[in-house]
């Protein structure tokens, strides 16, 4: 007899043997212990089971279904950034041995692995300026949260500050995480682009664990850190930034700058947007914080014949050995991810990954002046990375809705989270977008707001 | 080759690359007439400088140093490493699925949304719940989701309890998602069976328990026969029921969370619905409600009305995001396809054959190794290496000496109830002459302990590497790369 499904080897013969030896006449016998009144007497109600070549198929017309970046020129960031990901990536992370594995827990078969992570680890210190990255956390909004859950346990302190000039899903979830966990989270107002330092200066007290800002921010503008930090070591805070690793490539490293913990995605280098997930968040701190950060670490040690290898390091931390008392609940993480970005940091190299943030400060200034040019109003007011704002005469969603027409996603409409910034568009512009395709935009934006 | 077990940094030299970027067609900016000076990069951070092939080859290296599903039979219970499907690989990766903007308007996006409201149902289907949330990115992720969503129905309905019930033997996860939820956590004995003591269970709720926690079948492979007396107990008190559906590889089609009475669910994708592990991570784990429950759902949530697929935020009882977008979507597409491979006499084959499986090899094993609980098990099952600690051996050697057969041993010292406990778990997707190997390579090393133990005591013999200096490790942590360069003036070695 042959088995039915390609993925359960099991013939007849098999389970007849193995029923035998268990001196058991039917597989039902196996599941016994289920009390009667719980049982399912009818299958499941889902689709019936689909051959591989119609399933191909029918994937395909689900995903076709879909506008997508090959086909069209995409103007979208906030968070999630259309980069180019070399070839060699995909083709690096789908050698199964990676894929396929589980977290490193037997070092002796696992050290490709750990190895990778301890190498994803060392470029994470690099591009922020810190003295320890951790293997990873679900997405920058996450580890936003959980930086502000380790300030708040090692300080004792009530309350978090954050600048409303991070991303609007960080400050979401950081209200979620802190309502379980019984702190406060202020938020500090904007001067136009960037947080206003004067109401910092009032709102931050001895109570405060930590100034929470983003950089460059959700508007895309250069927050200068320097003085965000002077008043946070004022009242002994911590200073928490979350940073887009790429912008890291021209701007100083956080941790130059007095960053206590600094937090971010790695999405730019090497991660597809994949309709915002998986991508793969980061998490460093300075040397005093390093036996509090959440999730797995990998270090450096020897085996018996002295030669080095890598271990999973510092696990008292964690959730497994700590139980209730552990310094956060995570135990997956993205670790294919963070090796994917590892692999395209490696490809663009030390002095790739300053051209490519070049060419993002290149397109997005060009296009900038440009619009400038023709009259359009930039909100910016700081300097800006590969993000800006730029007011419109009608709302966003209408102009969206006229770009497509043009082959064209347009930007992120402000207005759904600031109120502010109704009719307003913050727009990306990648190494991806060509001159051509700028141009194209900018007369499909005038033709649409002087209709 | 020494080139094998260098670090990629340490393969750099100045002036190579890995990747080619076009020259730039617009006029260059220079952010130094832009910025205060203090905000410009000055010194580049030390990123690796590598050719392409160099790269292919490191990582090419490294992979041979690493042990797949896809390399050979990987037993580690309560993990579920079955076979990771290709054609999930394939369609996770149309640009249609990983070439899409979370923000992109809603009409262009359809195909998408249409597959998470499917999986959504599908998975509310399995599990016996009402409603689903994909946001969650794993399973500690779900179960904090959970907890904060009856945190917020009990306030809701003016109630502030602090307990969260855990059985001893639960994953370490669930005291430490009680804790980051605000519950402080209250531990629930086994009983000799190893099933949840109903008398200290008893003994511990009250009207200020919020929630039991329980994995079921539980961690020792056992199915919770008296779930539906343990489910009066717990709501009779108020209280909810959580379901850690670590397990849930044990009873796909033979019976729901839901029936069994509990009122909140996650599922692991990356254990029952096959998506890979990818060495830690991204899994996804999505949680289930009953009604009473739904208004307490994350936002957004995707919801149809009349053909088309939305995004709704509009749920003022929402406990809030818990997850950028709309979860780990790459991750959600994998396990669709799965679902729709197997449809529903497939996944009732898969648990029925997980559960033969576990059985088997139990029964096979069971001469040579201590086995704490005799009833029949569910998808994995639990020995005792006790009687081999008595001859000097420990679980942990055996795990090591696996190694040398080709094995990834299964997970060890773990449920915490167990002495030097070994949990098994075998998975539908092997064959029966994997599991006869396995067998016989496991009674040989028994049969090495007891002859000449001190082969298993110095495993592993065949790894790239022997056993590692894990306390070294720890008190003089080395957690990144430093560059060490000879000055070779005076021959020191001088750190940069």
């Amino acid at each position: 007899m042959t088995s039915t499904y390609r993925y359960l080897p099991d013939t007849e013969q098999d389970k007849q043997e193995m029923l035998e030896f268990l001196e058991v006449s039917s597989v039902g016998a196996l599941f016994s212990d289920i009390p009667k009144e719980i049982r399912l007497h009818n299958h499941l109600n889902i689709p019936e089971s689909i051959p591989e070549p119609l399933l191909y198929k029918k994937m395909h017309l689900l995903a076709s279904q879909n506008k997508n970046a090959n086909h069209y020129s995409i103007f979208l960031g906030a968070g999630t950034y259309d980069h180019y990901i070399p070839s060699v990536v995909n083709h690096m992370i789908s050698r199964s041995e990676f894929y396929t594995a589980y977290t490193p827990y037997q070092p002796e078969i696992s050290q490709g692995e750990l190895q990778a992570i301890f190498e994803f680890q060392t470029m994470v210190c690099e591009l922020t300026g810190m003295d320890v990255a951790n293997s990873s956390m679900y997405d920058s909004f996450t580890a936003f949260a959980e930086a502000a859950s380790l300030a708040i346990a090692s300080s004792k302190r009530t309350k978090v500050l954050t600048s409303k000039a991070v991303h609007p899903e960080s400050r979401a979830i950081l209200h979620t995480v802190a309502q379980g966990q019984g702190y406060r989270v202020e938020e500090v107002e904007l001067t136009v682009d960037y947080t206003d330092l004067e109401k910092l200066k009032k709102q931050i007290d001895e109570d405060t664990a930590a100034v929470m800002v983003q950089y460059p921010n959700f508007f895309g503008s250069i927050e200068d850190l320097t003085e965000i930090k002077k008043i946070a070591d004022k009242k002994g805070a911590l200073l928490i930034v979350s940073a887009n690793p790429l912008a890291l490539a021209l701007l100083e490293a956080p941790g130059k700058l007095g960053a206590d913990i600094v937090v971010g995605d790695m999405q730019p280098f090497g991660i597809p947007m994949s309709f915002g997930g998986p991508h793969c968040g980061y998490f460093a701190v300075q040397k005093n914080l390093m036996r509090k950060v959440p999730g797995r670490i990998v270090g450096q040690t020897t085996d018996e014949k002295g030669k080095r290898g890598f271990v999973l390091t510092l696990q008292a931390r964690e959730q497994h050995i700590r139980r209730e008392k552990a310094s956060s609940n995570i135990c997956s993480n993205q670790a294919l991810n963070a090796l994917a970005s590892a692999i395209c940091m490696t490809a663009l190299g030390k002095h790739g990954v300053r051209q490519m943030a070049q060419l993002n400060v290149d397109k997005t200034n060009y296009m900038v002046t440009k619009l400038q040019g023709k009259g359009f109003k930039i909100v910016n007011q700081a300097p800006f990375f590969n993000e800006f704002v730029v007011e419109l005469p009608v709302s966003v969603k209408s102009v969206n809705a006229e770009l497509l027409h043009s082959s064209i996603i347009g930007g992120f409409d402000l207005g759904s989270d600031y109120d502010q910034y109704k009719r307003h568009m913050l727009i990306a512009v990648t190494e991806q977008r060509t001159k051509e395709e700028i141009d194209q935009f900018i007369c499909a934006l005038e033709a649409i707001c002087n209709d | 080759m020494i080139e094998n077990d260098q670090l990629i940094f340490e393969m750099s030299r100045p002036g190579r690359i890995g990747s080619s970027l076009p020259p730039s067609d617009v006029e260059t900016t220079n952010l130094s007439n832009k910025l205060l000076k203090h905000l410009i990069r000055e010194v580049p951070a030390e990123l690796p400088e590598v050719s392409e092939l160099q790269l292919v080859r490191h990582y090419t290296a490294l992979s041979n140093k690493n042990h797949g599903i896809d390399n050979g039979f990987y037993p580690l219970g309560s993990c579920t490493m079955k076979y990771n499907p290709k054609i999930n690989e394939d369609v996770a990766r149309f640009e249609g699925f990983s070439r899409i903007h979370p923000y992109q308007p809603v009409e262009t996006v359809q195909g998408a949304l249409k597959l998470l409201y499917e999986l959504q149902q599908d998975l509310a289907e399995i599990t016996g719940m009402d409603a689903v949330t994909l946001q969650p990115s794993a399973g500690a992720q779900g179960e904090w989701t959970g907890l904060m969503m009856v945190k917020a129905y009990l306030e809701h309905n003016g109630e502030k309890r602090t307990k969260v019930l855990v059985p001893d033997s639960a994953h370490g996860t669930n005291p430490a998602s009680a804790t980051v939820a605000g519950f402080n956590t209250v531990t629930i004995k086994s009983n000799e069976n190893g099933l949840v003591d109903l008398e200290d269970l008893k003994l511990h709720v009250d009207g200020d328990t919020a929630a039991l926690m329980l994995t079921n079948p539980n961690t020792l492979g056992l199915f919770e026969k008296d779930i539906v007396e343990i489910a009066k107990i717990v709501h009779e008190a108020g209280g909810l029921l959580y379901y850690d559906g670590a397990n849930a590889n044990a009873i796909l089609g033979k019976t729901t969370p839901g029936a069994m009475g509990f009122d909140i669910v996650h599922l692991n994708l990356h254990k029952t619905f096959t998506t890979p592990h990818g060495g830690g991570g991204p899994g996804a784990g999505p949680v289930g409600v009953k009604k009473k429950l739904i208004p307490y759902l994350p936002i957004p949530r995707i919801e149809e009305y009349e053909g088309n697929y939305l995004l709704n935020s509009n749920h003022p009882l929402s406990i809030g995001r818990v997850k950028g977008y709309y979860g780990n979507f790459g991750i959600l597409v994998r396990a669709y396809t799965y679902i729709r491979t197997m449809g529903p006499e497939g996944l009732q084959q898969v648990s029925e054959s997980a559960v033969l499986h576990a059985n088997y090899l139990r029964k096979k094993l069971e001469p040579y190794f201590d086995s704490p609980y005799t009833q029949i098990c569910k998808h994995e099952f639990v020995l005792s290496g006790s009687r081999q600690k008595n001859l000097g051996v420990r679980t942990l050697d055996m795990a090591k000496r696996l190694l040398d057969f080709g094995y990834h041993p299964p997970t060890i010292y773990f449920p915490l109830n167990v002495e030097e406990c070994l949990m098994i778990e075998p998975t539908e997707t092997e064959s029966k002459e994997t599991l006869d190997a396995f067998a016989d390579t496991m009674i040989q090393i028994s049969k090495e302990v007891e002859e000449n133990p001190s082969i298993v005591l110095d495993a592993p013999y065949s790894t790239v590497i022997g056993r590692l200096d894990e306390v070294k490790a720890a008190r003089q942590p080395i957690l990144r790369y430093t560059k060490v360069e000879v000055n070779k003036k005076d021959n020191e070695t001088v750190l940069l």
